[in-house]
């Protein structure tokens, strides 16, 4: 029992961990955008005071499925964090780090997002939870594949495992011994972050930020913590499954950092896509670069 | 001399923990101001350059905003007619308090060129409580920055009351509405 709790406390930790780091990385690379564009840009904590400023204030409901959406999202998103590892070593629940638990899990707090934005009853929610759920459709299949592919080659779907494999030397890191499917992963990697080209979804200018159109004050608050919680989790996925892991906490906050940083950078020069743009540029190359190099890693055994 | 000995700390009564409270909102509230745009003036012309890298003002930790519920601090960027003030006022009743107005140009202040004009109202405040104006036709961009600094300052000191007068002197604010636009009818399209 008092095990049990210990592993609870644990992940919560590591939630919080990736709370507070993705929101300084949020912020730092604020401040590189910024000095791009030869501007001083904002505090790197700016972000941090944009989360607290909104959970100060006062907010309106739009009935208890908006509100009860907002905790379900970003309930399961925490609860999605607490299986992450950080370093090899470091992970709350030994041995439950596999790969579709973080799949299956990260749905339930996208649903929750999607079915409070749809309480709100404002249709541009509806239009930004639809585009939201079909720019998943389009980048899970890719990077679906060349997931499989790892998973096939290592032989185990438990993160650590993969990561594990890359260090002790039976494969390369799997951005080099994967070249293709590591590109086909940065692309999805955009699309699951909501990175420029891949933006539809949100897309200020157009749909007015989609589905967070209705909220305001704690409920925005709550879905900001729930973002930067899922960044973490999708960019620690990366740095885990391609990037070879981590053995250090250091070197893991150095990947982080170069992943989030350069997808920053490519997103900061594009434009956006339509929606139809997102599903066909999925399917077409992305998709068909994946599957050749399943083709060549499995069936011909090419691993570099 | 005070005396160094140890006193027991007061405990605060439960307005003065508010106060504290309130406090650090009011810090965080204040280095966070997202704006709403409210952009049918010319003034308008001046925001493009206060938000590029000519004046930056992302380093005061402002930044535009899609919808009014995600707003602090509504721009009303020069002459409002009649039509757009009726906008204006559901525009402000839907955002989430606390909540600032900024009012731009002499427009806002007198009715400026078109304050002879049978469909353009003269005084903003009026219709609704305005905590900083930004004087000028139209303002230069230092002009606008300094009159974000100025709502940034007037937060920190509590003055910045505008949209708790808005609750207090409520029927006056909807008595000058009415008076104006012959009806405010706060429509809520979606739940009907």
């Amino acid at each position: 029992m008092i095990e049990i709790l210990m592993n609870i406390g644990f992940g919560l930790g590591v939630a919080t961990f990736g709370f507070v780091l993705q929101t300084a990385m949020g912020g730092i690379n604020r401040k590189i955008a910024a000095r791009l564009q030869k501007r001083r840009g904002p505090k790197w904590y700016q972000e941090f005071i944009d989360i607290f400023k909104l959970l100060s204030k006062r907010a309106t409901s739009h009935g208890w499925i908006f509100d009860f959406g907002v905790i379900m999202a970003l309930g399961g998103i925490i609860g999605t964090a607490m299986f992450m590892p950080i370093t090899s070593s470091i992970v709350a629940f030994e041995g439950y780090d596999n790969f579709f638990i973080f799949v299956y899990l990260i749905a339930v707090g996208m649903l929750g997002m999607a079915m409070s934005a749809s309480g709100s009853g404002n249709p541009l929610a509806s239009i930004g939870v639809m585009r939201a759920l079909t720019t998943m459709l389009a980048y899970e299949v890719p990077f679906m594949v060349v997931v499989m592919t790892i998973i096939k080659l290592t032989g185990t779907s438990s993160l650590t495992g993969i990561a594990v494999a890359q260090q002790t030397g039976d494969f390369n890191w799997f951005m080099i011994a994967l070249p293709l499917g590591f590109i086909v992963a940065v692309m999805s990697l955009m699309g699951m972050l909501g990175k420029k080209p891949f933006e539809t979804y949100i897309a200020p200018a157009e749909i007015a930020s989609g589905p967070m159109v209705e909220y305001g004050g704690k409920q925005l608050g709550m879905l900001f913590i729930m973002h930067e919680i899922t960044i973490f989790i999708e960019v620690s996925l990366f740095v885990h499954l391609f990037l070879g892991g981590a053995e250090t906490i250091i070197m893991f906050l150095i990947k982080y950092f170069i992943v989030y940083a350069v997808l920053n950078l490519v997103s900061n020069v594009l434009g956006r896509f339509k929606i139809d743009q997102v599903v066909t540029f999925f399917f077409k190359w992305p998709l068909f670069f994946a599957v050749v190099q399943a083709m060549i890693a499995i069936h011909l055994g090419w691993v570099i | 001399m005070e005396s160094t000995k140890y006193t027991q700390p007061v405990a605060l009564s439960k307005k003065q923990v508010d106060r504290k409270w309130w406090e650090i909102g009011d810090f965080f509230r204040r280095n966070s101001l997202w704006m709403l745009m409210y952009c049918t003036g010319c003034c308008a012309i001046e925001l493009p350059p206060a938000m590029t890298s000519a004046y930056d003002m992302e380093r005061l930790g402002m930044g535009p905003m899609a919808t009014p519920r995600q707003a602090d601090v509504l721009l009303v960027t020069g002459y409002l007619s009649l039509k757009t003030l009726r906008r204006l006022i559901y525009t402000y009743e839907q955002m989430s308090e606390p909540k600032y107005v900024v009012g731009f140009g002499s427009c806002t202040i007198n009715g400026g060129i078109y304050h002879d004009s049978h469909a353009v109202i003269n005084q903003l405040d009026q219709y609704i409580p305005v905590d900083s104006y930004v004087a000028g036709c139209m303002p230069n961009t230092e002009a606008v920055m300094n009159g974000f600094v100025d709502l940034i300052e007037l937060i920190k000191n509590k003055k910045a009351n505008g949209w708790k007068n808005y609750h207090t002197n409520n029927a006056w604010y909807k008595k000058n509405q009415i008076d104006a636009l012959g009806e405010v009818r706060i429509k809520d399209e979606f739940h009907q």
